[in-house]
């Protein structure tokens, strides 16, 4: 990396959406390969951390809590299945449920019994390692404003881009027009409340829905959108051709890597190769696009070492899940305190470096913007 | 720059044509403005210069439309949109993403303008805007004169050669339409820009246009000529213009300056005041607002208003956008919740209401008139409304009748025209006889003469007994039907009393009359009309 590129990463600004996917992307990767509670909570705590220090007071950066949120109750809900279906472990009886016996063609499915403190706490391990993942993904959308990340799209996938980010404003929207609408009903006397008040809504709303995508779409269409160039339509064609074949062959060898019963051969050759054709079409067609990009997020060394550092804790838990998986999967029956191995450990806290190494998101010049959907827009002075 | 030959447009589900025969030439650097009624074919023309209508909308174009030497036949708007930028109607729906600068930047972006380009572009079209401040704001948190900046910037970055807007000012208050206009203004003088723009508003609009195009509407052959000469015989005419014709000025004045060089024979003879002195309305209190103070969030939208409404009384609320109008029109349907303070109608607080009661103490009919309709033809509509309100069949459409007379009872609400639109959902809102009728932003999208049946329905419905506020930003409407104004100011009231008074104390607030007139007490061509009378 050249010196200028090393000043520029101290300086305040958005990093590139796809090193902080890449980042969580490694860290999930690293969860999904252990039950080690204490790895487990390590990944949490960095992930945490991270979001802390780097995060904006954007609307999609406070959605880390609900990820959070999100992740408990999957613990929850996956004790209590534990604890009422589990398979019986023996040891430690916390409770006695009454037993529902079950009829022959239902063997195997348990219903109420023993709840032991193992049965409880490999159910917790599963739904920790759930959650942690969950947390994961939560962090990435915390710190990578979606759009920006659909902005950052290959060319050739420009238009996909766009449907997207028009279909994440449309939602709101959305609301805005339910909500108006709604009211509306109030006025005319009728219920404004309950399913009654719901039914009726639809109509109106979807009406207004397809009117502003109408208007949206002559928008678009008079500022320019989908000027087809020069490129002619064989270019076009090969670039289709190659990059469905690419996604189709990608999919194929993700399942064949996963699915351990697989041959070997449909498993990451068949990924590579993929991966290179879907490349392969998007470098092909996005060189026949006519478009330019305003503004796009640079790929220095801050992105390097935030993507790397991502990878850094994925490799660690997969080398140690390869040479010595002990320490990763403790044992709940019988109950063991849980190990913290070295290799791990050194990889997760590697991720950990972004919340130092990466620049500071620029302070929002945002003034108070009103949150719920009210009749009027605010006047502020410019 | 743009040339019209013999073109005609008829759209597929109507059997005559909407525009007929047309031939024009709009040379470069013009700002052209066109008028018509509602209905008569103004945004259908605005849509062929950049081949919206047909390759968009549909319908057959006959003739030919060329643009800087480009037929619209053979480019569709994406291939015009290098030489074409079009602003709609309501910049809100056009935004294709969120931020104001990367919006500034989308069109380019389209057009494959080279990044640094694009770069000092969209600096320069801030500047220009006046908006740097906000590059990087939500469009959504922009306020509604600052949308629609952005939304002529972001045509105004690709540079265009020719700039077509469709009603750029109708949904403004007066202040952010004076940003918009300089701005536009700045445009054709500094850049040499070719401008078409259709508007209602004529008071805003007409002194700075070049040429005035009338679309008389059903096909027939347009008018076109300096805007004196069209707007001598226009159906639609500002307030100026119509004071010029009553008083037989020529030539006729389009702006305050050239009507008050010319008034001072006619300030003379109107030097008594005539008119009936207003009587103070004596009605049974209706509304009664005490301390309302109304919170979105953090946001205070109301703090501390105290409003009375009688019976009898026609109350215009104004300020601009965001003061706090529209609340406290909600608040009195009980639709927003009071933070503190009483909301009364008719003794009850509307909030605890059920929809059922409040229907018969107040209705409101919202800015999105359409809101209020929900029925597939205008005939079921009012047979729901009589039911919702528990009157006699056949309630609303007799309103209907009395309001709009001539409206089909098998037409779809939405295929109405804006002002026969506003007249369904009045005639709903009045099929429960609620004593308290408000109105949000009547006049947007209505011509002059819809505007003054709307003001002399408003009138009837004041003298049978019904107390009207209605929250606008047409300062002629509130000159013509309001016997008393109120002004909000960031939630406070900063003003109420005789429209009269309010309205002329301050020139934001003053009608052009007013203004031509002052220090005069006339607000309307109907009251100088009436004075002139008995002397003449």
């Amino acid at each position: 990396m050249s010196l200028r590129s090393g000043m520029t990463a101290a300086l305040p600004r958005h990093l590139h959406p796809g090193a902080w996917w890449l980042w969580a992307l490694g860290l999930a990767t690293a969860a999904s390969r252990t039950a080690n509670p204490l790895l487990l909570a390590l990944v949490l705590a960095v992930a945490g951390f991270v979001v802390m220090s780097r995060r904006t007071d954007s609307p999609w950066a406070r959605a880390y809590g609900f990820y959070l949120k999100l992740g408990l109750l999957v613990i929850v809900i996956r004790v209590v299945f534990g604890a009422v279906f589990g398979a019986p472990l023996p040891g430690t009886v916390l409770a006695h449920l009454p037993e529902v016996g079950l009829p022959e063609w239902a063997a195997g499915v348990r219903l109420g019994g023993d709840v032991t403190v193992e049965m409880v706490m490999a159910a917790g391990y599963d739904g920790l390692q759930l959650a942690t993942l969950l947390a994961c993904i939560g962090a990435a959308n915390a710190l990578a404003n979606p759009k920006r990340l659909l902005r950052a799209m290959p060319g050739a996938l420009y238009e996909v881009g766009v449907a997207v980010v028009v279909a994440l404003s449309f939602s709101p929207q959305l609301v805005t027009a339910v909500s108006r609408i709604r009211a509306a009903r109030r006025l005319r006397g009728r219920p404004d409340r309950g399913l009654r008040g719901l039914r009726g809504v639809a109509m109106p709303v979807l009406q207004d829905a397809l009117e502003r995508s109408v208007e949206l779409a002559a928008a678009m269409d008079s500022r320019g959108f989908g000027r087809d160039g020069s490129a002619p339509a064989s270019t076009r064609r090969v670039s289709g051709v190659l990059t469905l074949t690419g996604l189709l062959g990608a999919a194929a060898g993700s399942y064949g890597l996963l699915d351990a019963t697989s041959p070997a051969l449909l498993g990451l050759p068949l990924l590579a190769v993929g991966c290179l054709l879907a490349v392969l079409g998007l470098v092909v067609g996005g060189r026949t696009a006519s478009r330019s990009r305003y503004r796009p997020d640079p790929w220095a060394a801050a992105e390097w070492i935030t993507a790397a550092s991502g990878v850094a804790a994925a490799v660690a838990m997969i080398v140690t899940a390869v040479t010595d998986d002990s320490g990763l999967f403790p044992s709940t029956s019988p109950l063991v305190v849980p190990p913290l191995p070295l290799v791990p450990l050194v990889g997760v806290l590697i991720a950990l470096l972004p919340a130092w190494l990466s620049p500071v998101a620029p302070a929002a010049r945002t003034g108070a913007v009103r949150r719920d959907p009210a009749p009027e827009r605010i006047e502020e002075t410019v | 720059m743009i040339r019209f030959e013999g073109v005609s447009v008829r759209y597929d589900d109507s059997a005559a044509p909407v525009l007929s025969g047309v031939d024009l030439h709009i040379p470069e650097g013009e700002l052209c403005l066109v008028v018509g009624r509602t209905g008569s074919g103004k945004s259908t023309l605005l849509r062929t210069v950049n081949g919206l209508v047909p390759h968009f909308t549909g319908g057959t174009l006959s003739g030919r439309v060329t643009v800087a030497g480009r037929d619209t036949r053979e480019h569709p708007p994406r291939e015009l949109a290098d030489v074409v930028g079009f602003v709609g109607q309501d910049p809100a729906s056009g935004f294709v993403t969120d931020v104001v600068e990367e919006e500034l930047a989308y069109g380019m972006e389209s057009l494959g303008v080279a990044p640094d380009v694009m770069r000092r572009r969209v600096e320069e079209t801030l500047d220009v805007l006046g908006m740097a401040a906000v590059r990087d704001r939500p469009l959504a948190s922009l306020s509604a004169g600052q949308q629609q900046r952005v939304a002529i910037g972001s045509v105004l970055a690709a540079h265009p050669r020719v700039l077509v807007l469709d009603e750029p000012t109708s949904a403004l208050d007066p202040q952010a339409a004076e940003e918009v206009l300089a701005l536009l203004q700045r445009l054709v003088h500094d850049l040499g820009l070719t401008v078409l723009l259709a508007e209602h508003r004529l008071e805003r609009v007409v002194q700075y246009a070049d040429r005035v195009v009338l679309v008389p509407g059903g096909g027939r052959p347009l008018v076109v000529g300096r805007p004196q000469d069209v707007m001598a015989t226009s159906p639609v005419a500002p307030p100026v213009v119509e004071l010029g014709r009553l008083a037989g000025w020529s030539p006729l004045p389009l702006s305050i300056r050239d009507a008050r060089r010319q008034s001072g024979s006619l300030r003379d003879r109107l030097a008594v005041d005539v008119r009936p002195a207003a009587r103070p309305t004596s009605g049974p209190l209706i509304a009664d607002v005490r301390r309302l103070v109304v919170r979105y969030g953090d946001v205070v939208a109301l703090r501390s208003v105290d409003v009375q409404v009688r019976a009898g009384e026609v109350v215009a609320l104004m300020g601009r956008n965001g003061a706090g109008k529209s609340t406290l029109l909600t608040s009195l349907v009980g639709m927003t919740g009071a933070s503190a303070g009483t909301v009364r109608v008719c003794g009850d607080d509307p909030h605890g209401l059920r929809p059922r009661d409040l229907v018969r103490r107040a209705g409101l009919v919202p800015q999105e008139a359409a809101d209020l309709l929900y029925a597939d033809t205008v005939a079921r509509e009012c047979d729901q409304a009589d039911r919702d309100a528990g009157a006699p069949a056949g309630t609303t459409a007799g309103l209907l009748a009395r309001i709009a007379p001539g409206i089909g009872g098998t037409v779809h609400p939405r295929d109405l025209s804006e002002g026969q639109r506003l007249a369904l959902a009045l005639a709903v809102v009045l099929a429960g006889s609620p004593p308290l009728v408000l109105l949000d932003e009547p006049t947007r999208g209505l011509d002059y003469p819809a505007k003054r049946d709307l003001a002399a329905i408003l009138a009837e419905l004041a003298a049978s007994g019904h107390a009207i506020v209605l929250a606008t930003h047409d300062v002629e409407l509130a000159a013509t039907v309001a016997t008393r104004t109120v002004v909000l100011a960031e939630g406070e009231i900063v003003s109420d009393g005789p429209t009269g008074e309010v309205v002329t104390s301050s020139p934001a607030f003053a009608p052009q009359v007013a203004k031509v007139l002052s220090p005069g007490p006339w607000l309307t061509v109907d009251d100088v009309a009436l004075a002139l009378r008995p002397a003449g």
